[in-house]
């Protein structure tokens, strides 16, 4: 069996020419989304109402489907997050998941972007249609999560990506995927439910397999930490990100 | 179920229908939890557990943490060990060349730093490090080398998401969450190297427990 130890170049349709898409001067608006992420949702109850039993049980069962397959079931979320408001324990992790919401939003219509641009074909444009896929049940999962917890899951934010050649993508996408599991492992030790911990190992595992994917691609470190990944605070991925919000 | 709390510790060892009332209670905690969510009933239910473990109150329940920590640790230390003697010795009894040479070079240069990193955290939650075991990999060439270092390092992320939720230390969580983001990084790279999906599971890796874990990793100790 022939051994990919790299992609094949001919897989890179080398485009080089202009940006597709300018970087603008960064507008007020993104400040909204920071502020958003970080607030207390203080207009919600501080205690759990109890609807017939069906509130957190099918949450946890929900997160765990989340956890062990691509599909979740909305049904499921609408019938519990009807009677489920927010604890204050819930509030923390809500903040939480809309972070990591905003962040998945954001990789997703990155690999919209890229795949639009047909910059990739063969095996590394099967694996960034993979990839893009998994981004796209992330959020599914996580909006899913935040109502069940009975929080509003965040706006989707306009991102806009520097699209020019298919190695300048390789090389941003490893940069973008690098940022997202340092991002998750950052929050592991504030998330307070179990199942919603849970939920983020089994992503954050996911980003870590993307971002040395594209290392092996543009010939950058697997382990750029070395033995020991290092997280990131909220505070830098998201000023880190600011660039990508439209 | 009612939300009654255990307030007098002298009825722990009262009967209740043939069940000590610390396991009756942490039934009704779990009956609970399921209408009021995990959260509401985490620290309730860890307070059930040690009353019925050993009738004592929550004076050494630290300890307990602790050790309990420490006995996830020790789990995955016996796997990181596993690692460690796989890239550093195996590997060269193999005979590997080009990049499943460099990769066992620098993974096995990380799993041994992870070896060292869990058991000093072992013994600075009080608890005693396992002594390295004797392995045995039924691998002779690269490609079956390289297939089992796939399992290996697969196992090894599923053990780490599928353990560490029930880490009680935070600080140790976070250094579980350091490691296992490796592994995952080795995975993905092996995988790719040998022409599979890097992403085995899809979007969400699958937490693995520990009977799932050991009817992949048991095999390959010997003592």
């Amino acid at each position: 069996m022939p051994r990919d130890t790299e992609m094949q170049r001919s897989e890179f349709r080398q485009t080089e020419g202009p940006a597709r898409r300018p970087v603008e001067e960064q507008s007020p608006r993104s400040m909204g989304i920071v502020e958003r992420l970080t607030r207390d949702d203080s207009d919600r109850k501080r205690f759990l109402k109890v609807v017939g039993g069906t509130g957190a049980a099918s949450f946890g069962a929900f997160v765990l489907a989340a956890c062990g397959s691509g599909s979740t079931s909305s049904t499921a979320t609408k019938a519990a997050a009807s009677g489920v408001t927010t604890t204050s324990a819930n509030t923390g992790d809500v903040a939480i998941l809309n972070y990591a919401l905003t962040l998945e939003y954001l990789e997703t219509e990155f690999y919209a972007e890229v795949i639009a641009a047909k910059l990739f074909s063969g095996k590394v444009g099967a694996l960034v249609k993979s990839f893009g896929v998994q981004e796209a049940a992330h959020v599914v999962a996580i909006k899913g999560a935040v109502e069940k917890l009975g929080g509003t899951p965040v706006v989707k934010p306009e991102g806009k990506f520097p699209i020019t050649s298919a190695n300048q993508v390789a090389q941003l996408a490893y940069t973008v995927e690098n940022l997202g599991a340092a991002a998750y492992l950052g929050q592991a030790a504030n998330i307070q439910s179990p199942e919603v911990l849970a939920s983020a190992l089994a992503i954050h595992s996911v980003e870590a397999r993307h971002a040395a994917s594209f290392g092996t691609l543009v010939k950058k470190p697997i382990t750029p930490d070395g033995a020991f990944a290092k997280p990131a605070d909220m505070t830098t991925v998201l000023a880190a990100v600011k660039p990508f919000l439209a | 179920m009612s939300d009654e709390r255990l307030v007098n510790p002298e009825l722990t060892a009262c009967e209740v229908h043939g069940m000590s009332r610390a396991s009756f209670l942490l039934r009704g905690a779990m009956a609970t939890g399921a209408v009021y969510g995990v959260a509401a009933v985490g620290p309730y239910v860890s307070s059930a557990l040690a009353q019925s473990s050993s009738g004592g109150t929550g004076s050494n329940s630290a300890a307990r943490m602790n050790a309990s920590d420490a006995e996830i640790l020790n789990f995955a230390l016996t796997l990181e060990y596993l690692e460690s003697d796989f890239y550093n010795v195996k590997a060269k009894q193999v005979g590997l060349s080009g990049q499943a040479k460099s990769y066992a070079k620098l993974f096995g240069e990380e799993e041994s730093q992870h070896v060292e990193a869990l058991t000093a955290a072992i013994k600075q939650l009080g608890g005693k490090p396992v002594a390295k075991p004797t392995f045995v990999f039924p691998a002779n060439n690269e490609q079956t080398f390289l297939a089992l270092a796939s399992v290996l390092e697969n196992t090894g992320v599923g053990a780490y998401n599928g353990a560490a939720p029930s880490l009680h230390s935070k600080q140790v969580l976070a250094e579980a969450g350091e490691i296992v983001q490796i592994e995952a990084r080795h995975a993905a790279a092996i995988e790719l190297l040998l022409g599979h999906t890097p992403t085995p599971n899809g979007g969400f890796d699958v937490p693995l427990t520990k009977a799932q874990v050991l009817a992949k990793a048991g095999p390959l100790i010997k003592a």
